[in-house]
């Protein structure tokens, strides 16, 4: 089976779907056709040039681009966590604190599975390099994000209850305890969802991917499987990374909730 | 012996204050809101960033941990707080419900469904049950009927009569400062004077 490819005429038609949505959204007021086309031309001209880039970088394989693209992903990728925070941390924090979980637990599980799991050569091939740490970050981004918001802003909703039980000698540890378990969990969430939903209820992005470019089906979900255990794992470390980081920066040397830390 | 020492103490908000409460004495506290009582209290108890020093007799509160501090005070905010659903998990041993008018029904009731008043005075138990060795009271009586405010006010100069804690006690009612306190000050334009 060989792939068929795309011609941009094939493209043009399927966006003529989406201008006919547009067009439906402006004769019955719904206001969403100009984010919508917008969003559209965005993900043309963004799709297209990380295609090209890639081209470039398949081509050359150089170690020294591969990780600039990387740290590149990785600083927009904070960017966005950041900015999905209610009550974020004020100065460096409120960057630094999901921009290096999301390192530590995207960047770790990429060089593990690409040292002992998949094992290409050289290690840093960007077939398998770029994609992988791409889907990470991703997920990762979205859990981190998630876990954050909720820790922060269930510390601002309940701060006389931790400050009751700071008042009753209970270290900070204990006090925020439960909060941080509700944090941790709202970040697992939409993984365990997905997982759980894998196969039944929806075939999952890339998996339907390996299959429209001719990968046996049974390859294609190895593959998949392989992506959503190293998500899984990703996101749960990074989440507890920057739940653990998070709650240290709730408090200072003195164990008082400093909420004075955050801003809106 | 617990005497309260506080030495240019300031909770960033107010100018620094000397004083000394001795083992057994209340003082009282007034001033309008948003003089900075609360803040002076929070900072007394270790809740926020201040200047100076405070001491429970020989001890100060910065060569300690936090948490050991906290518990040798005994610091009741304006509003009680509950963390958890039901009000019986709240407190280590069954406290003294009688003495300030409840009974042990209310362990199995839920927090949210509780009177205000009932709130406050299981409030004032769960802080005496830590055995505290100086008392920091915000109002305590603010949401009461007279019997109960009677009540809770005989039942913490008890505690301070077997225990001698220095109480620090911020009322706006003339009369119970009165009735409880020997020296009196007043927060007034960021000074706390003595009145």
């Amino acid at each position: 089976m060989t792939l068929i490819t795309l011609t941009p005429f094939d493209l043009a038609l399927a966006s003529s779907l989406v201008l006919l949505l547009a067009l439906l959204s402006w004769r019955l007021q719904l206001g969403v056709e100009r984010q919508l086309l917008i969003a559209a031309v965005r993900s043309a001209v963004q799709l297209i040039l990380i295609g090209f880039v890639l081209k470039l970088l398949f081509a050359q394989s150089n170690a020294f681009f591969i990780g600039l693209l990387a740290l590149l992903m990785l600083s927009v990728a904070g960017f966005e966590v950041m900015s999905r925070q209610q009550r974020r941390f004020t100065g460096l924090w409120g960057y630094g604190i999901g921009a290096l979980s999301m390192f530590l637990s995207s960047f770790s599980v990429a060089l593990i599975t690409l040292w002992v799991i998949l094992q290409p050569d050289p290690w840093y091939t960007p077939q398998y390099a770029i994609p992988l740490l791409g889907m990470l970050l991703g997920n990762t981004m979205t859990g981190i994000a998630l876990s954050l918001d909720n820790l922060t802003r269930t510390a601002w909703d309940k701060r006389h209850q931790i400050e009751a039980q700071l008042l009753l000698g209970h270290d900070a540890r204990q006090a925020i305890g439960s909060i941080r378990r509700e944090a941790l969990r709202s970040g697992l969430i939409p993984i365990i969802n997905s997982m759980a939903a894998a196969g039944i209820v929806s075939l999952p992005g890339m998996m339907t991917g390996q299959i429209l470019a001719g990968s046996p089906p049974l390859e294609a979900a190895k593959y998949q499987l392989l992506i959503m255990f190293l998500i899984a794992s990703g996101t749960g470390l990074g989440s507890m990374a920057a739940i653990w980081s998070g709650s240290n920066r709730l408090f200072d040397e003195r164990q008082r909730l400093r909420l004075d830390r955050l801003t809106k | 012996m617990p005497q309260l020492r506080l030495k240019q103490f300031s909770p960033l908000i107010l100018e620094p204050l000397d004083l000394v409460i001795d083992e057994g004495e209340t003082v009282t506290l007034s001033g309008p809101s948003g003089s900075g009582k609360s803040q002076l209290l929070r900072a007394i108890a270790d809740l926020d960033p201040h200047n100076g020093t405070a001491w429970i007799g020989d001890s100060a509160a910065d060569e300690m941990p936090a948490p050991q501090w906290r518990h040798k005070v005994g610091y009741l905010p304006a509003e009680s707080s509950w963390w958890e659903e039901l009000v019986g998990v709240h407190f280590s041993q069954t406290p003294q419900l009688h003495a300030l008018g409840l009974t042990e029904t209310i362990l199995h009731s839920s927090v949210a469904h509780i009177s205000s008043g009932e709130r406050q005075r299981l409030a004032v138990l769960r802080m005496l049950q830590q055995q505290p060795q100086i008392l920091l009271l915000d109002e305590p009586t603010a949401n009461l009927d007279p019997h109960h405010t009677l009540l809770v006010e005989e039942w913490i100069l008890k505690y301070q009569q077997h225990h001698g804690a220095p109480i620090l006690w911020v009322s706006h009612d003339p009369e119970q400062r009165q009735r409880v306190g020997v020296r009196h000050f007043e927060i007034r334009d960021k000074q706390v004077m003595q009145t």
